[in-house]
């Protein structure tokens, strides 16, 4: 029960950290408006999909998904910087568990996802996005993200304890996860791409999100691959065994790693 | 009773390259003050990340209160502050927030911590900042803040890491100050840094630490008497020399050396100003007027540019006072 409090405490300095420089709010949330605007204004125009509604209808679940899959970066470099400055140290001489420091910021990144996706959702419902699945569908495919989100908090919170500097976990993540959204169905179909690449799209678990979504917004997912493949097939289960998969694995290794960083 | 035990700590970085502590022991009585005393890389800080539960040693063993560092760091992390070199706090949250967040995180309760946060930021004089951010705070303010968000719980050790580096004088100065409150306080206090004036004005007791070893221990007087007492200084003029040696030697009682570039006469004394008033006499008699009388006392820095440069690194100095008898006595019951 302590170790949940203190994870909360954790948390609620992430967002007095928001309240006191609004700034890193507005930029994390114009970024990925800017995103929705660029590809639906940009790519939209020439991309036919024969749906009704058009490209945006396509595009907003592929750049929900990838604005989440960004939180990787953002956990990442957050820790990091924590790091540097030897916040850890004094967390670590705390009397606290030792798990509470990454549990609270992996839900205080959690959090900022739903802020980010709420205004990204009007910013598309702005530019002509209208899901036609129902409420309930709706809010669990936002439900999908954000848990998708919080588990590659987890690969952040690893890659934050890993690397020596903050500006090498910020270069890092997003060479991680930079191909990994486009290398996908997210934005284009991936039937486009060579054959090697289309197998490596099709498993891609941001393309088993993206997939997930438009079903769940209620759209036919044009965007997979020809194959009857597993993933492309069943886009919902394949996603949940990923964040199970990711969770598993990161989780416990974070944990490990946080308690015994011994830097410097 | 000791409050701090530390005994034969080993610790090395880089897998056995770099050998940071060798064979480190120390102890801190209930209540007082150790200062540990060494250049960059001496160790200090490692010493300090061991005992505040942050690192394990390779070997060797510790207690804080009475407490198993390496088996139950969990129960010393109740009872000790830590102050690292760098300000350990959010810099985007203000003083007030930090505060309040560290007295949650010790359990206080919401009411308790914004009591105690208050407190703090009055008792460091921040009460004027506590609503900004830390990023605007001076150096000297942030160091006030981070000590403030160790003393949350009343630690009864305290662990300073280097608590004035980086600080302007009137910085060190404002810090020294609330270091003797809280000494005052009752706190056991373990202190590094590298100014020697500093180890001098807070601590009970001084080790000086080398290469991860202890090089010497006792306290600051005796630490200065390990380098030599006293000294008469004279500087007068070419033409007086001859006359101006016979006359320190005979207030001294030993021969009277010559720095012939400075024209600097001196020798070793006992007395004091006495033997100031006695030199300025016979002088003065001889018709002989000094440019410069002075009694030099050695600083820390002679003594510790005497122990690294001339010590062998293997041995332990003990000196030989009644306080240092007693350090000797316990470092050799432990080994």
């Amino acid at each position: 029960m302590n170790a949940l409090m203190d994870a909360l405490i954790i948390t609620k300095r992430q967002l007095l950290q928001l309240a006191r420089v609004p700034e890193v709010l507005i930029f994390s949330t114009i970024q990925p408006v800017m995103f929705v605007l660029l590809f639906r204004y940009v790519f939209g125009g020439s991309i036919a999909t024969g749906d009704p509604g058009g490209y945006v209808q396509l595009l907003m679940p592929g750049i929900f998904v990838q604005t989440t899959a960004f939180t990787l970066a953002a956990t990442a470099s957050g820790l990091a910087e924590d790091m540097t400055k030897g916040l850890i140290d004094r967390f670590r001489s705390l009397p606290i568990s030792r798990s509470a420091l990454v549990f609270g910021r992996t839900l205080g990144d959690g959090l900022l996802n739903v802020v980010v996706l709420a205004v990204m959702g009007l910013a598309g419902f702005i530019v002509g996005w209208r899901p036609s699945s129902g409420i309930f569908k709706i809010g669990l495919a936002f439900i999908f993200l954000l848990a998708f989100g919080y588990s590659l908090s987890w690969v952040g919170i690893f890659a934050g304890l890993s690397a020596r500097d903050a500006r090498v976990v910020q270069n890092m993540s997003f060479l991680i996860t930079f191909p990994l959204t486009f290398l996908s169905n997210a934005f284009a179909p991936t039937t486009g791409m060579p054959r090697p690449l289309q197998y490596v799209a099709e498993w891609n678990p941001v393309s088993t999100m993206v997939a997930a979504c438009r079903e769940l917004f209620g759209l036919q997912n044009h965007f997979g691959a020809t194959a009857n493949s597993f993933p492309s097939q069943h886009p919902l289960t394949m996603s949940l065994i990923y964040m199970v998969v990711i969770l598993v694995i990161f989780v416990p290794l974070s944990v490990r790693k946080y308690s015994r960083a011994n830097k410097k | 009773m000791k409050s701090i035990v530390a005994e034969h700590l080993v610790r090395t970085y880089r897998n056995g390259e770099v050998k940071a502590l060798d064979d480190l022991s120390l102890d801190v009585e209930e209540g007082t003050v150790l200062s540990v005393l060494g250049p960059n890389g001496a160790g200090k800080t490692t010493v300090v990340r061991i005992l505040s539960t942050l690192l394990t040693p390779d070997s060797g063993s510790a207690t804080v209160g009475g407490i198993d560092v390496i088996k139950h760091p969990e129960k010393v992390r109740e009872i000790i502050g830590l102050s690292g070199q760098y300000a350990a706090v959010d810099e985007t949250l203000t003083g007030w927030d930090n505060l309040v967040m560290f007295g949650r995180l010790y359990h206080l309760g919401k009411k308790a911590s914004i009591a105690r946060a208050d407190e703090l930021l009055e008792r460091f004089s921040l009460t004027d900042s506590a609503r900004r951010p830390i990023k605007t705070y001076s150096g000297g303010m942030r160091r006030r803040l981070d000590l403030a968000a160790s003393l949350i719980v009343q630690p009864k050790v305290l662990f300073l890491d280097e608590p004035t580096t980086g600080l302007d004088p009137r910085g060190r100065q404002e810090m020294w100050g609330v270091i003797e409150e809280l000494v005052k306080g009752g706190v056991t206090l373990l202190l590094t840094t590298q100014y020697l004036d500093e180890a001098d004005q807070l601590a009970d007791d001084i080790i000086v630490v080398d290469h991860g070893k202890v090089i010497a221990r006792g306290t600051s007087d005796a630490l200065k008497k390990q380098v030599g007492g006293e000294r008469l200084e004279v500087v007068v003029d070419q033409a007086h020399i001859a006359s101006t040696m016979e006359a320190v030697a005979k207030v001294s009682g030993h021969a009277a050396s010559l720095d012939e570039g400075l024209r600097k006469v001196s020798a070793p004394v006992t007395t004091g100003a006495t033997a100031l008033i006695e030199v300025l006499r016979l002088l003065d008699a001889a018709g002989i007027h000094p440019l410069d009388v002075a009694l030099k006392r050695p600083s820390l820095d002679d003594v510790f540019m005497s122990l690294t440069g001339h010590v062998a690194e293997d041995q332990a100095i003990v000196i030989d006072n009644a306080r240092g008898k007693k350090k000797n006595k316990n470092s050799e019951a432990k080994s």
